[in-house]
């Protein structure tokens, strides 16, 4: 919850007072907001460098003074982990990028992750004074963050946060994704003896297997994650908590309380003739066979990956924007996104819907797939599109896509990728018995993410269905808060 | 990091790793696998699980050269370690007590067939295990087998050990003699497919364990998935082990074979590099 008391007080320091007065108002809505500084696009759809590089000092100080460092912030609403926004903004305005770095520290655990992948047009920007009162360009409030956090990362001065005396009590995530990752954080800094335990062999979740190099780097993640060891934080890979060990061996070792942020693991498909023919994959394996795997853009892997002349990715949200963009850069001539709605409805980041366009990815909108054609060994090489057309809104208010009867298209292609979301990993629900879970497979939480079972609480995709890693930082960050109460709560009990 | 406590030379291509894991062995079941890679940038590969010693903490692992990451595998040694080895995956089998249980395992099928033999003797049934190979040299695991099994058949291709002839024959013979409440086989694809055929006809409920190609091994990709009585299952989490006649046999035939080409230029280069050094 956003405390406006506390904000209050530390706007009214001397120091921002100051700041405010340096330049008035209407010179700072005056300026323009930045752009940011991209590799160009027909030289980065070949290599899997970041497609943003950053901003420098002078822009990202010219940007901070276009922030108000408003009475009442309304920007901080829109952040799911409640940045003090303002205050980190004004300290870039005041050159201490340190400063701002440890601000952001305060409350997000992966500053240089967020910066990178958060949708800001839908959340602090999108509440941003500018956004909604001058009907401007918003602050670039993600720029901003993303420049703080890679200076601090680069200049070797990197502040660990404090943390508290060991409490000596044992707790354990399962799962390293974004919403484990933050729930670490804040249990290591109230001083638990904190362990992540993860499936795969690296740590990070789907920022690792899912999310391209090109859009956050693998160092990025790793520098984090080496903040977290800094904290105490100890990481368990290759563990299976149900599997390798059951909830109960935890608890006899001691585990007081478990988080459990597996994910949105299972990959839905459309259940349609032909699907499972060779090189139909679903976008969690193509992108986990190039991105953690190293298939293909690594020469000395030994994992492959289907590569071809043509690859279709079916959907319009950020996975496949990822899916299609990567296959562009592995060499595919005509790399296609197939839509069943118009390229308005598409859920995916404006932002990467731009980036694609740019880099000569072709859109099918209002086009869905209903068969594949395999040739005899059994590989796709053909797929039929029915198309579309828009009809009334539907439940989530976007106009539904209905077939136009007897209209259908037929496409030559090598490889499909299938983006058309995911589903609630079952591992962890299936061996808890008495866990409540939705018919989705998502686990029921009360407000603070505590499950049907006392010592288990859940936060992210296993809990949401599938949404964004903001979004599941901010409810590792809950958990936390909420497991904290319930063993002290329980402790105190006991004496 | 997991370390190879002794290493065993079945046959020719196949050899037997008894390995440091000690979290794994308490908790696997017969039909469970772990997923093995063997070094940086190495492969995920999914290997069944053939015995555990809870005492020592070691899991047994028998691998057949096939390519590249099973290479690289049984070219380590004695005190080398297996970089990561996570597990145990997939449902485990269900084993009870039932009567007569049928048992038929080809190849290096063999391998994943044996726990669940031993399981199905300790469970109290009469166990009869008929194992297939192409000859005497690639048989393994015989003794172990016949250790807990009523009785063994063997039938090779081409008649040097055992009786001569495909598993099927020796499937037949029992089923023709006597009831069996249930069977299991577990081999190539092709055998499996064949195998189900089979005891169809004697109206015996079969299982199938599905070896496929895996990524993570916890349902995340979908690249083991296999059509199952008309509906996609995910081999890693609905499996491994499947009722053998709803299994389209034929389509994971084709899945297996994804990679073939790629799989065969990289084992080549691969060998061709190891004679070189």
């Amino acid at each position: 919850m956003k405390d406006l008391e506390y904000y209050k007080i530390e706007r009214a320091q001397q120091w921002r007072e100051e700041l405010r007065k340096n330049l008035k108002a209407k010179d700072r809505t005056s300026l323009d907001r930045c752009q940011m500084v991209e590799q160009d696009p027909m030289q980065r759809n070949t290599n899997f460098s970041e497609v943003n590089l950053g901003i420098s000092e002078e822009i990202a100080y010219n940007e901070s003074r276009r922030c108000l460092d408003c009475a009442d912030p309304t920007c901080i609403d829109g952040c799911p982990v409640n940045i003090n926004i303002p205050k980190f903004i004004k300290k870039i305005e005041l050159k201490d990028f340190l400063g701002a770095a440890a601000i952001l520290k305060e409350t997000n655990t992966l500053p240089a992750v967020c910066g990178r992948v958060c949708p800001q047009e839908k959340q602090c920007e999108n509440s941003c004074f500018y956004t909604v009162k001058l009907a401007k360009p918003p602050v670039a409030i993600g720029f901003l963050e993303r420049f703080a956090a890679d200076y601090e990362r680069n200049s070797g001065k990197i502040s660990i946060p404090e943390v508290s005396k060991s409490n000596r009590l044992k707790v354990a995530s399962v799962g390293s994704g974004p919403a484990g990752l933050a729930w670490a954080a804040d249990m290591a800094r109230i001083g638990y003896d904190v362990t992540v335990f993860e499936a795969l062999h690296e740590i990070g979740g789907v920022l690792k297997y899912g999310i391209p190099e090109f859009r956050l780097p693998n160092e990025i993640i790793d520098f984090e994650i080496e903040n977290l060891k800094k904290m105490g934080v100890k990481f368990r890979p290759n563990f299976i908590v149900g599997k390798t060990k059951h909830f109960d061996d935890l608890r006899n070792e001691g585990f007081k309380a478990f988080f459990v942020g597996s994910g949105a693991g299972l990959p839905n498909f459309m259940n349609i003739p032909g699907e499972n023919s060779i090189n139909i994959l679903s976008s969690n394996e193509y992108l986990t066979r190039i991105n953690l795997m190293g298939a293909i853009r690594n020469v000395n892997s030994d994992t492959p990956a289907p590569n071809g002349k043509v690859v279709a990715v079916i959907g319009g949200g950020n996975t496949a924007m990822d899916s299609v963009r990567t296959a562009k850069r592995l060499g595919a001539e005509r790399a296609i996104i197939v839509y069943r709605r118009s390229r308005e409805e598409m859920p995916a980041r404006i932002e990467e819907v731009h980036h694609a366009i740019e880099e000569g990815i072709e859109f099918l909108n209002l086009h869905n797939p209903i068969e594949y054609i395999a040739d005899e060994k059994g590989f796709v090489k053909k797929m039929i599109l029915q198309k579309m057309e828009l009809g009334e809104p539907d439940s989530s208010g976007r106009r539904k896509p209905v077939p136009i009867q007897g209209v259908t298209e037929t496409i030559d292609v090598d490889v499909v990728v299938v983006a058309v979301g995911v589903s609630p990993n079952p591992l962890v629900p299936s061996v808890l018995e008495n866990l409540e879970v939705t018919k989705w497979g998502t686990i029921v939480v009360n407000e603070n993410m505590q499950s049907s079972i006392e010592d288990v609480f859940a936060g992210g995709d296993i809990v949401r269905g599938g949404a964004t890693v903001i979004l599941a930082m901010g409810d590792g960050r809950k958990a936390a808060e909420g497991m904290n109460k319930y063993i002290q709560e329980k402790f105190a009990e006991k004496k | 990091m997991n370390k190879i406590i002794s290493k065993e030379n079945l046959s020719e291509k196949v050899t037997k790793l008894v390995i440091d894991a000690p979290e794994i062995a308490q908790t696997r079941k017969p039909g469970h696998f772990v997923i093995v890679r063997v070094e940086n940038n190495g492969e995920r590969i999914p290997l069944t699980i053939a015995d555990s010693d809870t005492h020592n903490g070691t899991i047994t692992l028998i691998i057949q050269e096939v390519g590249v990451t099973s290479a690289k595998l049984i070219a380590l040694n004695q005190g080398d370690s297996v970089l990561d080895i996570v597990g145990p995956l997939g449902k485990a089998t269900n084993i009870h007590k039932i009567g007569t249980v049928l048992c038929a395992g080809g190849g290096v099928g063999i391998a994943p067939l044996f726990p669940i033999v031993k399981g199905y003797k300790e469970a109290g049934n009469r166990v009869i295990t008929v194992l297939a190979a192409r000859n005497k040299d690639l048989l393994i695991l015989e003794n172990e087998i016949r250790h807990y099994s009523d009785e063994v058949i063997i039938m090779t291709d081409d008649g040097s050990y055992g009786q001569k002839g495909l598993v099927t024959v020796g499937l037949e013979l029992v089923m023709q003699r006597e009831p069996v409440a249930e069977a299991i086989v577990i081999g190539p694809a092709i055998m499996m497919k064949f195998a189900a055929l089979t005891t169809k006809k004697y109206n015996v409920p079969t299982q199938a364990s599905l070896n496929t190609i895996m990524v993570d091994g916890t349902g995340m990709c979908g690249a083991c998935r296999v059509t199952v009585g008309g509906e996609t299952k995910f081999v890693c989490v609905d499996g491994p082990e499947f009722d053998a006649n709803l299994v389209d046999f034929d389509q994971m035939l084709q899945r297996l074979s994804a990679y073939k080409d790629d799989e065969t230029v990289h084992f080549h280069e691969y060998q061709t590099c190891k004679t070189h050094k």
